[in-house]
């Protein structure tokens, strides 16, 4: 019997009253539960930040781990276990900053994980820092003068190098967001999705200015189109193009090769070696 | 019979280590008990490296500087590795540098008779043998071995390189050469530590390694990664040492025993990961291969310069082991047993090895593979009617289980956490429970660690306390003592990290001998044992410890 409430846990949300990550929860489990999932067959991953929380509040397998390391730790368990759906839940510090070149070599990987990124623009859980997305010019806790870097585009970067499932959601609409989310959990290959979470602590827009500025993608934009999809990534408006912007052509999963030919079963079921093939292995040091 | 040592010296791409490897297995096929080492620079061409074979009818897996035979293969070669030439000892070489040198025009002989360059090295080989009283077929099986990927007619003109350089030197050796190697009937493994270390990590249920290449560790999961699906290991390059560590804990989180290996400036990036399984329990094993640093230091050289480091590496306080095998042998057995360790106690194990016992390869009788028997300590789930990952436990240790394993949902968490795994902030109960449940393990796993092995302690009036690699050249460096008549002894350690519980012989002067310049182990050892040392024996200028090296750093500090 699947209860709809069986992510639901009793954990105390450490997260400021109405923050938009709320959202991205209710969209997660409404996701989870779209998806017909049970909470042993997920494991949720995530390293440091208010995003990185999010594990604790879903009842499921997860790993908790260090700031900007989740994408490796997730590789670790899909790998060893491709039965188990593994998603990433990171903010864009822990993600483009601290972990950023953990999620390009990821690009290049290709694993078949959802790697959800709660894009807030600060960094919130030090107190109002600027992060690789804030705007320049933008004010925060450091950048007293207003930022001056330029913010990384990462979605365009994912297109760049055929991440095959890119998406765009925004937190302050769970539906939409719950849509794209099963539709990327359910994508065989590496999906990245970024939840536009506006802070409503650090930040002074209110969810509203995102909300008002928001630029869904029309039926017109056919996501296969690589150079269509860096074009509305690159727009002036790019920052808040929302929906399923890119799905690159098909190419081999991370493991794929290694999973055709030991097969499909968790690692943890191989036991131990035969010590017929320890001999082997040191019978090819005898010379004769 | 005596020990005969030939060094075979050469620029990076002539061909160094084909024709030491070729010269040894021919020596291990004729039965003889061959170690090797070798020594090179960072660069894949030129400088000069050299590959040292010490052969001998009974093992002793020890390096040793000064060569009976020394093949160079260019002059610069010979300028630098003739200091190593023992008096009396025969140089094998293209042009007469020394009186009495067997003179083999390796190239000329091979462009001329063989009408290709690529023969020189075989031509070279096959004039060791010759010098070496070796019969004159020798080779041959090894060289089919080395070439038959290559085809018959390649095998077939190795042969004949093989020869031409037997009868030149053995014209040229009549009355210079005393030595003799006529086939024996031993038989030995002759494997490489990077060999070792991975084929225990298989043996040892090993399903899962990352790595980012770093010398002298990269061997490791080279051989893995070349036997991946035929042993069900998944290998990967990580973009970095970070994401190494970070991959196998996942891995081991995900119920797969899971390790990386690295060197000195891997494993400092590797350190947050260290102190993440502390944290979460998620057992992993680390082979650290010491070079000499700090930073990039010395790449290509050996040293035990990392002990304290892997000792100490992770912030926080939390139960870690630290390994360090003394022969291949022994790598491949502290491989299983540091996954055991690992699983068992759901911690880091760190494995030390170093350039020596990575590049050395060792003669081995037998591996007694049935010794080292792997362990599963993962938990039944059918155990529990509601399972706590982080259950609070009297011996420290929590039943493990993985995701994905049964319906009882499995965490890892960095934060401190409750019994489930949760984030908490009670300071009064919870926090100190938990970091109270991670440290008791230590006790527990200072009941298991093992003992150092003493040799000839009994009437020693002075004691060579050692660690790792440094084994054969510490208990050679006995023997060769013991032959003065001076009591001396060894205490080496393989277990160091939580120090085992131990007694030290009464009365005795203790000495520490290390690859290192602080003295490392001995600083260890006195903190946790209350000992004084009388005096060190100390190397660290990138070469190993030998056995004359110790004997005459003994007298000169006596």
């Amino acid at each position: 019997m699947r209860a709809p409430d069986r992510f639901q846990n009793d954990v105390e949300i450490q997260w400021c009253p109405e923050c938009p990550n709320f959202g991205i929860l209710t969209a997660m489990k409404g996701a989870l539960v779209a998806l017909n999932k049970n909470p042993q067959e997920i494991c949720l991953v995530s390293g440091i930040g208010q995003a990185a929380k999010l594990p604790h509040y879903l009842r499921c397998n997860f790993f908790n781990g260090l700031h900007g390391r989740a994408i490796p730790v997730a590789l670790g368990i899909h790998t060893v276990n491709p039965e188990l759906t593994t998603i990433v839940t990171t903010g864009e510090g822990d993600c483009y900053g601290e972990g950023g070149n953990h999620l390009l070599h990821a690009f290049r990987r290709n694993p078949n994980i959802t790697v959800v990124v709660h894009n807030n623009e600060i960094y919130a859980l030090t107190k109002g820092q600027g992060s690789p997305t804030t705007p320049v010019g933008e004010f925060r806790s450091l950048q007293v003068r207003g930022v001056e870097m330029t913010p990384l585009n990462m979605l365009a970067v994912a297109v760049l190098h055929d991440c095959p499932f890119v998406a765009r959601g925004f937190a302050g609409d769970p539906e939409q967001l719950k849509a794209l989310l099963v539709e990327a959990i359910r994508f065989e290959g590496m999906a990245l999705v970024e939840v536009i979470q506006p802070c409503i602590t650090w930040v002074r827009h209110p969810v509203s200015w995102y909300r008002e500025r928001l630029r869904p993608i029309d039926d017109t934009h056919n996501p296969e189109d690589k150079e269509a999809a860096l074009r509305l990534l690159m727009g002036k408006e790019g920052r808040f193009i929302v929906g399923c912007i890119y799905k690159g052509p098909k190419r081999p999963m991370f493991g794929e090769r290694f999973r055709q030919k030991v097969g499909l079963e968790p690692l943890a079921l191989k036991g131990f070696p035969d010590a017929s093939i320890t001999l082997n292995l040191l019978a090819q040091f005898k010379n004769q | 019979m005596k020990d005969c040592t030939i060094v075979i010296a050469g620029s990076a791409g002539e061909g160094v280590q084909t024709i030491g490897d070729v010269l040894a297995d021919t020596l291990s096929a004729q039965g003889y008990a061959v170690f090797t080492w070798q020594e090179y620079e960072s660069r894949v061409r030129g400088g000069q490296n050299s590959y040292t074979i010490r052969v001998r009818e009974a093992p002793l897996n020890a390096p040793v500087i000064e060569a009976d035979i020394l093949l160079c293969l260019n002059p610069g070669a010979f300028a630098k590795y003739v200091p190593r030439l023992k008096p009396g000892g025969i140089l094998v070489a293209e042009e007469p540098h020394l009186d009495g040198a067997i003179v083999v025009p390796f190239k000329d002989k091979a462009k001329k008779e063989l009408g290709n360059l690529i023969y020189a090295n075989t031509i070279a080989v096959g004039a060791l043998t010759g010098v070496l009283g070796m019969d004159r077929r020798a080779m041959d099986g090894i060289l089919e071995r080395h070439f038959a990927g290559k085809g018959l007619e390649v095998v077939e003109h190795n042969r004949k390189a093989a020869a031409l350089g037997y009868d030149a030197a053995d014209e040229a050796c009549r009355d210079a050469c005393p030595w003799s190697f006529p086939k024996r009937d031993g038989s030995y493994y002759l494997v490489g530590g990077n060999e070792a270390l991975p084929i225990g990590a298989a043996h040892g249920g090993c399903r899962f390694i990352a790595a980012y290449p770093m010398t002298p560790s990269t061997g490791i999961i080279t051989y893995l990664a070349r036997r991946a699906e035929e042993l069900s290991i998944f290998c990967e390059q990580a973009e970095d040492e970070i994401a190494a560590i970070n991959m196998a804990l996942g891995a081991s989180f995900a119920g797969a025993r899971a390790m990386t290996s690295t060197s000195g400036g891997g494993f400092a990036l590797m350190v947050e990961g260290i102190s993440l399984s502390g944290m979460t329990e998620v057992p992993v094993v680390i082979v650290l291969a010491q070079r000499p640093g700090p930073a990039t230091g010395l790449p290509t050289r050996t040293g035990q310069g990392d002990l304290l480091f892997a000792i100490h590496a992770g912030h926080g306080e939390f139960p870690k082991a630290v390994l360090a095998p003394s022969c291949a042998k022994d790598a491949f057995h502290k491989m299983v047993r540091a996954f055991n360790l690992a699983d068992q106690f759901q911690i880091p194990v760190v494995v030390m090895s170093d350039q020596l016992l990575a590049d050395a390869r060792f003669s081995i009788y037998d591996f007694e593979t049935e010794k080292a028997v792997p362990i599963s300590y993962l938990a039944d789930p059918g155990r529990f009617e509601v399972y706590r990952r982080y259950a609070v436990t009297e011996d420290g240790i929590s039943p493990r289980l993985y995701p994905g394993q049964s319906s009882h949902l499995v965490t890892a968490d960095s934060d401190e956490h409750n019994e489930w795994g949760h984030i908490t902030e009670d300071l009064a109960e919870t926090a100190p429970a938990m970091a109270a449940k991670r440290l008791r393990k230590m006790e527990q796993m200072r009941k298991v660690m093992g003992a150092p092995e003493a040799y000839r302690t009994e009437d020693a009036e002075d004691v060579f306390c050692a660690w790792g690699s440094s084994f054969g050249a510490v208990k050679e460096a006995v023997d060769l003592l013991r032959e003065e008549s001076i009591p001396v002894g060894m205490l080496h350690w393989t277990e160091i990290w939580p120090l085992p519980h131990f007694s030290f012989p009464e009365g005795v002067r203790l000495w520490t001998v290390e690859n290192n310049r602080t003295a490392q182990l001995g600083t260890i050892l006195r903190y946790g044992y209350g000992i004084t040392f009388s005096a060190h024996i100390l190397r660290n200028d990138g070469l190993p410890l030998t056995a004359d090296f110790i004997r005459r750093s003994y007298h000169e500090s006596t």
